[in-house]
């Protein structure tokens, strides 16, 4: 071995920082874990604590889940598996097109185009949440899929992604496309779309996510209890009146672990979506 | 006649084609490319904006509106729009201060070549932002609970402290907020910078070695200069992020309403007054002063960092 050897002291302390670190990021789900295998009414009377009590520990609470009487639960999460997937095909579909098109070609407008995708990146959706209610009431899509995924469904940030990407992929296809007959939507579907997969994957994730865990806009558009997603439905069970820590604690642990296994099988997509953009800036 | 009707016939069909040739060429296509972008801007971007800046000047009631002036930007001058303001600016002030040098620092370790298990970390920390805000306020709540035995009061029992009220007290509050945004953004912020890292050119570090340079010269005269562009990008996104936050205390006070609106932020405010209270225009108002707000922060940090020169 002719590598340099490394000092010991300086690694192994970085190490216990870290481990430190990790420790106290992983800490809440642990907690959260250990609560939602204890009875409610222990939480509610002594609070959440990091004692294990072996004896309290049963798998009661998510067996309740998927009982009759939590069948709103399962309601919930089938809403939200349903607005996510559509969400984000719509929006996959949707965003590469226009990020191909303004990468892809030169035409009139294109720069004007490029700029305002950059501008509604810019401005907080907050500020517009109130009209677009009043439109919604208007568009009749108030208390529906639609209304929740409608608005957001060309969405700035996979456009300007999906850009940058094919920016990247060489024209020479689109030519050599063209002499041998395809349109130019085939080019697009047939070529560029197999070309941009990588793309794909990192989008597909991370809107996938964001739709999961959105709650601002689900939250003002859906009123009734059984069309509520899984972040609007848990919320709602934390009232002033009484907590239904039941249902909440081990429904939110059932909430976060497709999120866990996706991380865990495509955590490089997790870093290359997060970093487009940010750091070429 | 038979032939007339076939050339008709023809014709159409010709027309029929040159519109499908046009919308299939080479120049119209972009257009076809681009317009979900054209449409959804104009219906749920454009039109949206331009009405939230009409109503803040409007009375909107149902069924009827009427012109009041500045009079929605005059309530603005009440004590609760003050309260969010103070909360808001808070909120953004002190994520600011931990959310930026700590991640950096942390990095720049990650990225040392003494470093062991960095991607395992890295991992460990960034698997805290994944979870949904309700989820996450949802045991913060719990964590931060108000009984003897919750967890950080035990915690304060090791040191010999009292039990607090953690969500009851404004200062303690914001320690909350402040910590659970710290425990989701971490991780975040730390890719970002590593990225930024793992693209600064190691012969840069060679060359400041030959120099003479030690570590800590390096990190201030070669590290900084160059992570530049991502602090701008991290500290403008962490300003939006501040100033509409809203999801974190609603679930931790069960929906807006905390005890002397210790936990009021300024989309809170607008929350309330749009949906809540459906006083469309006074939340208006409120929305456009928060843009006014975000864009002003934003113009004088960018500027500071002299970033308007022009840039491909």
């Amino acid at each position: 071995m002719i590598a340099k050897r490394k000092p010991l002291l300086p690694t192994v302390l970085l190490v216990v920082l870290f481990a430190v670190l990790a420790a106290l990021a992983l800490f809440p789900f642990y907690c959260l874990a250990l609560a939602s295998l204890k009875p409610s009414k222990e939480l509610l009377r002594y609070g959440l604590n990091v004692k294990l009590q072996p004896e309290l520990l049963s798998f009661r609470n998510y067996a309740f889940l998927f009982s009759a009487s939590a069948k709103k639960y399962l309601d919930w999460y089938q809403n939200s598996l349903l607005i996510s997937a559509v969400y984000t095909v719509c929006c996959l579909l949707l965003s590469s097109m226009v990020g191909y098109g303004l990468a892809m070609y030169r035409f009139f407008g294109r720069n004007v185009i490029f700029v305002l995708v950059l501008l509604v990146m810019m401005v907080p959706v907050e500020i517009i949440i109130l009209p677009l209610y009043k439109q919604m009431i208007a568009f009749r899509l108030i208390d529906t899929f639609s209304g929740v995924i409608l608005p957001f469904v060309v969405s700035p940030l996979p456009i300007f992604f999906f850009r940058q990407y094919a920016a990247g992929l060489p024209k020479d296809f689109l030519d050599a496309g063209r002499i041998d007959g395809c349109s130019e939507y085939g080019i697009f579907f047939r070529i560029m779309v197999p070309l941009m997969a990588p793309a794909f994957g990192a989008m597909a994730i991370l809107q996938a996510l964001a739709s999961w865990n959105s709650f601002v806009w689900p939250l003002i558009v859906i009123k009734t209890g059984s069309k509520m997603t899984l972040p609007i439905g848990l919320a709602s069970l934390v009232t002033p009146y009484g907590n239904n820590y039941d249902i909440l604690i081990a429904g939110s642990v059932l909430a976060i672990l497709p999120i866990l296994l996706v991380f865990v099988f495509f955590q490089r997509y997790f870093v290359s979506g997060l970093t487009v953009g940010g750091v070429k800036g | 006649m038979k032939a007339d009707t076939a050339a008709v016939a023809a014709g159409k069909l010709e027309k029929g084609g040159a519109v499908k040739k046009l919308l299939y060429s080479p120049r119209i296509a972009p257009y076809v490319f681009v317009l979900p972008f054209v449409l959804s801007f104009l219906i749920f971007f454009a039109y949206p904006v331009f009405s939230t800046i009409q109503m803040s000047f409007q009375e909107v009631l149902p069924g009827q509106t009427r012109f009041i002036g500045l009079d929605n930007y005059k309530n603005l001058l009440s004590a609760s729009f003050y309260t969010a303001l103070l909360n808001s600016s808070r909120y953004t002030f002190w994520t600011l201060v931990v959310l930026i040098p700590l991640p950096l620092v942390l990095a720049v370790f990650l990225n040392s070549a003494l470093m062991k298990w960095s991607s395992f970390f890295r991992s460990a920390l960034f698997i805290p932002s994944l979870t949904s805000v309700v989820v996450a306020g949802t045991v913060f709540r719990l964590v931060f609970g108000s009984l003897d035995e919750s967890v950080m009061n035990g915690f304060r029992h090791l040191f010999g402290l009292p039990t607090i009220n953690w969500l009851a007290g404004s200062g303690t509050a914001m320690f909350v907020l402040v910590v659970l945004a710290s425990w989701r953004y971490i991780g975040v912020n730390i890719i970002y910078f590593l990225s930024a890292l793992q693209s600064i050119p190691q012969e840069l570090y060679e060359a400041a070695e030959i120099d003479g340079a030690g570590v800590w010269h390096k990190f201030w005269k070669v590290t900084l200069p160059l992570l530049k562009p991502v602090s701008i990008y991290v500290i403008t996104i962490s300003i939006y992020g501040g100033y509409s936050m809203f999801t974190e205390s609603f679930i931790l006070w069960n929906g807006n309403r905390s005890p002397n609106d210790i936990g009021l932020t300024v989309v809170g405010l607008l929350y309330r007054e749009g949906i809540e209270k459906n006083n469309l225009g006074f939340g208006s108002a409120v929305g456009i002063t928060l843009l006014v707000i975000t864009m002003i922060i934003n113009v004088i940090q960018l500027k500071s960092f002299g970033l308007f020169k022009k840039e491909e």
